[in-house]
């Protein structure tokens, strides 16, 4: 497939993402488009933080079935552990979705298109806002290590649309993540 | 833990800016230093070009407690088409400006649409004499040393983040924020198409009482430019925007807040907003909170508006269960 029929067709998806309530349905993504999304998906390691990790026969791998439906709500965490003083500093725990460092505790998102507690009704500009900028929706509180904002931001356009376009298309996971957690209640819990 | 350890290890590093790209500015086109702005007279810093012209919106935003100065300044012979009341139209070449004080002048901030319809936007920081503000880095300044507080010069994302919530860049120069002035502004021939209507009833908030009416306001001017039902956010359904070309903008906000879900917890809240129950009202507890993780508005302050909190506290107690 040539570019130009790639760049038309994630246009497509990008101008199908804006649209508005009472717009008819959009078309569904073409597959070179889900296909691009979900290589950028797993070779940028979203799976890596995104999905719960689960011990097997082999080791710890991610538990596919909760692909990227960020930390478990029913995991409730005790506090971060108090790091001694030097150089460690973070922690993460065995789901590979809770991360305690200098800047509280925080909890990887859902990002399948549950509605309710995923990114269900997100649009493309959503996602690509809150990349480019690192706060949540493009405007609201920062977005947290181990999120990395900074290589993130410089996808392509394109790119974030093949990706929103990828992850609107998993199989959506209700599962609502808590809230991410001071540095000063970690300080105090750990006391 | 795992085999994979190293690629978290690389993301933690990489979240923490430590190999970042940090993506070009928007801002090449601007001008050094605010004197070649276009608002003062040539070689002043305090004399303003005769064609700039004061504004001052009905509903301010809170900016911790800094007094504020705005101009708006357009190409000679164009006017702004208020033909939408919810969305005026600026002509290309349309400059404002917004000087923040605290004691002396700290920062001014400036927008621009260009005549290549694009709007700017950038800060330029006073120095210490007062005789000339530079352009402010796109990152912003982190805690600029002014006595007594903490004050952050916003980033270039942190201007549209607020700026382009909404149709309009353009936030305190509206129908309903200028409801005073719009005879005024369109017989100096500054704003064409408004309708008869709102030139014969100047916009007013309809709300129940005075308090509910500030109240309104306040959320109209301070969260209306995010949490409207027309821009990005509109996933949210939670619109604290007064909209001229709805019939019940005030119902449409209050259904839009009270008994709902919060998306956001916090411990305590249990709802947007609680009628009768400003202590559990998620939007009254974000607002007295400066934590960055839970504060509203996310960006843009650091100190609670205690005035305000009161004002929505007192609607809240006051609303009615439907």
């Amino acid at each position: 497939m040539n570019s130009l029929k790639m760049f038309v067709r994630i246009a497509l998806v990008v101008a199908a993402s804006f649209a508005r309530a009472g717009d008819p349905p959009a078309a569904a993504p073409a597959s070179e488009t889900l296909a691009r999304g979900k290589y950028l998906v797993t070779i940028a390691a979203c799976n890596d933080c995104h999905t719960p990790w689960k011990m097997t026969a082999e080791g710890p791998r991610p538990d596919m079935d909760r692909m990227l439906s960020g930390h478990p709500e029913d995991m409730v965490l005790p506090p971060a552990p108090k790091m001694p003083e030097g150089p460690w500093q973070n922690a993460f725990a065995a789901t590979s979705t809770a991360w305690a460092g200098p800047w509280g505790v925080s909890f990887t998102a859902n990002l399948t298109p549950d509605r309710e507690t995923g990114l269900g009704k997100w649009t493309v500009r959503n996602f690509t806002e809150t990349i480019r900028t690192g706060r949540h929706l493009g405007r609201g509180r920062e977005i947290l290590p181990p999120m990395p904002i900074p290589q993130y931001r410089n996808f392509t356009d394109e790119d974030l649309a093949a990706i929103f376009a990828y992850l609107q298309s998993i199989p959506a996971v209700k599962n609502r993540v808590p809230e991410p957690r001071a540095p000063e209640t970690v300080a105090k819990n750990a006391m | 833990m795992r085999a994979g350890l190293p690629t978290p290890l690389f993301l933690l590093l990489a979240s923490m800016g430590v190999q970042g790209i940090v993506r070009a500015a928007d801002v090449g086109t601007l001008p050094e230093h605010l004197g070649d702005t276009g608002l003062y007279a040539s070689g002043s810093v305090t004399q303003l070009q005769p064609d700039v012209l004061q504004f001052s919106p009905q509903y301010p935003l809170w900016s911790d407690g800094a007094s504020k100065h705005r101009w708006i300044k357009l190409p000679p012979g164009t006017s702004v088409d208020a033909a939408k009341p919810d969305a005026w139209d600026f002509p290309r070449g349309t400059k404002l400006w917004k000087e923040f004080s605290h004691g002396g002048r700290v920062e001014t901030r400036y927008i621009e649409r260009g005549m290549d319809g694009v709007w700017r936007y950038a800060s330029y920081v006073w120095n210490a004499s007062g005789t000339d503000a530079v352009l402010a880095p796109a990152a912003g300044i982190r805690d600029l040393p002014v006595p007594g507080m903490r004050y952050s010069i916003p980033a270039q994302d942190d201007c549209r983040a607020c700026h382009e919530g909404s149709p309009v860049p353009v936030l305190g120069f509206s129908a309903l924020q200028l409801s005073a002035d719009l005879r005024a502004l369109t017989s100096r021939g500054l704003l064409t198409n408004l309708s008869s209507d709102l030139l014969v009833r100047p916009p007013r908030i309809a709300a129940k009482n005075d308090t509910e009416r500030a109240a309104l306001g306040y959320l109209h001017g301070n969260c209306g430019h995010c949490h409207n039902d027309d821009g990005p956010l509109a996933v949210l359904e939670m619109s604290m925007a007064q909209r001229l070309d709805t019939k019940t903008p005030t119902d449409a906000v209050v259904r839009s807040l009270a008994g709902v879900r919060s998306e956001f917890r916090m411990p305590g809240g249990t709802a947007r907003v609680v009628p009768g129950h400003p202590e559990a009202s998620v939007v009254a507890l974000r607002m007295q909170t400066r934590e960055a993780r839970a504060q509203m508005p996310p960006l843009g302050t650091s100190e609670v508006d205690v005035e305000a909190l009161s004002l929505i506290g007192r609607w809240i107690e006051g609303l009615s269960v439907q």
